[in-house]
């Protein structure tokens, strides 16, 4: 690869980023993807607006209505609205979801970087780390953590993060490996620029799409652990509205108002079906060596 | 090949090391004194400090880490805080439940998900790939106490076909250990049968396009043989690595399932154990995993160092 190309590489030329963008526009299941992302999104942001009742309101007359024109998805135990509920219960999940992997990201990505980068005894002791937190199984290292934190919505994002990090030490591990030797790695160097400036100006950037293509998967298993972990009690407390929650309280009451499961858990289906569509989508487009 | 196996269990020695100080180290992010929640009501120093003593609190962390370390070694996991029992029975009395839950998992697992892979890869480009993609991804979204619970709602409750929950030992009534388990085994293998069958895909989509595919058709062997024998049989083999892997997730997921369908399993004894607060068998639990998980990676890559020739002769 000539000098020329290399710095081409480093800055990627508008082209391939358009080619990106055009080969995702044409795939209508992964824009299938982004569209109920984007729904998930709004719902959650203007949940205020779209509420038709107090997500917290309770009512003695209404106790486990079926589904009508007061209460569009049904009531529950309580007489509280699921509609309004599962509206509020978006914005948990949306922000488990986002939190945790941007827990992952900060615990991960430097990690990753740092070992793969400089290589020999720090980078066997950060892998050796990194292959132990993954010898536990995700959930049960977040249900642990969860446990001994104590639960609540941000020990819960604080636990799904930190369990997701080793997926990305080793993902940007591979990666700086993979684009170190190149030329423009090597050329600035020759030029005198720092590692650290290395790491952070041509390295980052470049590894940059296998990252949002994984940190797009990861929002959908943390949406799923964070529903799994209040589902279990270990996630936001109650009266406050998650998916997850809402479903530990229906399985109750499975014969007598089958609305109070289904809405919720159709609500955590879609959205992880969507986050999985567009990332699974971006993979294509961004990322086309990686195997799915 | 002895030289790269050894090589691989040396470099499970210090894995295990480190998961059991990361271990350790959950009962030390515990907010509190552990003391005061021992004693409960009793607020008398004299008994706080008998029991700081007893559990070795005074210590330095290293030397309560050695002195855990050595108990753990001898098959000393400590015993339950709520019911005095050793961990090591709770884990030894619940595990097989579990075992089985995740081994009949497995199987409709790979009963679903290889076939489809194989199918999908065949009928690349048609309506059936979609078809089978569509499903992998519905299978890897859906929460499996969510799908549970559905099941439990039709299956159970609307059509009276199988049980909605509880456990009944094989050695008990074999047919109603089956019946009992078929449901919730199902509902724990969606995710994992997923993740079988876009491997299966992808290695088959790389079989077939590999040389000696074309060369055997061009032989004019039959195309069903092709795919059976020449194709499948070398995309089969990061699959049998993967299998190995995927218990730990099955170990993961059984707890949820577990909850759902009340099995006394793994996975329940954790959770009651976290609202007990338990913290010792919450402890136990997630080293038992772990080392299991260890072991199943090293099988993993041994069994592949034997069956890949190109690494058994080196």
């Amino acid at each position: 690869m000539s000098a020329h190309s290399a710095t081409a590489a480093a800055v990627p030329p508008p082209r391939s980023r358009s080619r990106a963008w055009g080969k995702f526009k044409r795939n209508r299941v992964a824009l299938l993807g982004a569209v109920i992302v984007l729904a998930v999104v709004i719902l959650a942001v203007f949940a205020p607006l779209l509420a038709t009742h107090d997500p917290l309101q309770t009512s003695f007359m209404a106790i486990r209505k079926a589904p009508s024109a007061t209460f569009w998805l049904g009531s529950d135990e309580l007489g509280r609205d699921i509609y309004s509920r599962m509206l509020y219960g978006a914005r948990a999940s949306l922000m488990a979801g986002l939190v945790s992997v941007v827990i992952a990201l900060i615990v991960g990505v430097p990690f990753g970087l740092v070992s793969g980068y400089f290589g020999g005894w720090i980078d066997s002791i950060i892998s050796r780390c990194t292959e132990a937190l993954l010898a536990i199984p995700f959930l049960i290292l977040a249900i642990a953590l969860a446990a001994f934190l104590g639960p609540s919505l941000t020990n819960a994002m604080i636990a799904i993060g930190v369990s997701a990090a080793p997926k990305f030490i080793r993902l940007a591990r591979g990666q700086v490996l993979a684009v170190k030797n190149e030329d423009y790695v090597q050329s600035s160097r020759a030029l005198g620029a720092s590692d650290t400036r290395i790491i952070v100006r041509h390295i980052l950037p470049n590894i940059m799409p296998p990252l949002i293509v994984q940190a797009t998967i990861t929002i959908a298993t943390a949406i799923i652990a964070e529903a799994s972990l209040s589902f279990l009690g270990l996630g936001l407390q109650p009266p406050n509205p998650s998916w997850g929650s809402m479903l530990n309280t229906a399985k109750n009451f499975m014969t007598q108002a089958p609305w109070m499961s289904i809405f919720p858990g159709s609500a955590i289906f879609l959205a992880v079906l969507g986050f999985n569509l567009l990332g699974d989508g971006l993979r294509d487009a961004l990322d086309p060596r990686q195997e799915k | 090949m002895f030289k790269i196996i050894l090589r691989r269990v040396l470099v499970a020695i210090p894995t295990l090391i480190l998961v059991s100080m990361i271990v350790f180290m959950l009962q030390k992010i515990l907010p509190g004194d552990p003391v005061l929640t021992l004693a409960g009501e009793e607020r008398d120093p004299a008994v706080l400090d008998y029991l700081r003593d007893k559990y070795r609190l005074n210590d330095p962390l290293p030397v309560q880490y050695g002195v855990w370390v050595g108990q753990v070694l001898q098959g000393d996991l400590g015993k339950s805080l709520r019911t005095d029992v050793p961990v090591t029975q709770l884990i030894a009395q619940k595990l097989p439940v579990t075992l089985q839950l995740a081994a009949m998992a497995m199987f409709f697992a790979l009963v679903i998900g290889v076939p489809m892979g194989i199918v999908a890869a065949v009928r690349k480009g048609t309506a059936t790939e979609m078809g089978a993609n569509v499903a992998a991804l519905s299978g890897m979204s859906i929460p499996n106490f969510w799908l549970g619970i559905l099941l439990i709602m039709l299956v159970s409750v609307k059509w009276r076909l199988l049980p909605a929950s509880g456990y009944v030992s094989p050695a008990e009534d074999f047919w109603m250990s089956m019946k009992t388990m078929l449901m919730p085994a199902l509902v724990l293998s969606t995710a994992i049968a997923a993740y079988l069958m876009r491997h299966t895909r992808s290695a088959m989509l790389e079989a077939l396009s590999a040389d000696y595919v074309r060369t055997a058709r061009a032989k004019g062997v039959s195309p069903r043989r092709v795919v059976l024998r020449h194709a499948l049989r070398n995309a089969l083999m990061p699959i049998v690595t993967l299998v190995t892997l995927l218990f730990g997730e099955l170990l993961a997921g059984a707890v949820l399932t577990e909850q759902v369908f009340t099995i006394p399993g793994f996975g329940k004894l954790i959770v009651d154990a976290v609202f007990t607060r338990d913290y010792a068998v919450v402890q136990g639990v997630v080293l038992c995993v772990a080392v299991g998980f260890i072991i199943m990676n090293l099988l993993a890559d041994i069994l592949y160092i034997l069956v890949n020739p190109r690494l058994r002769h080196a």
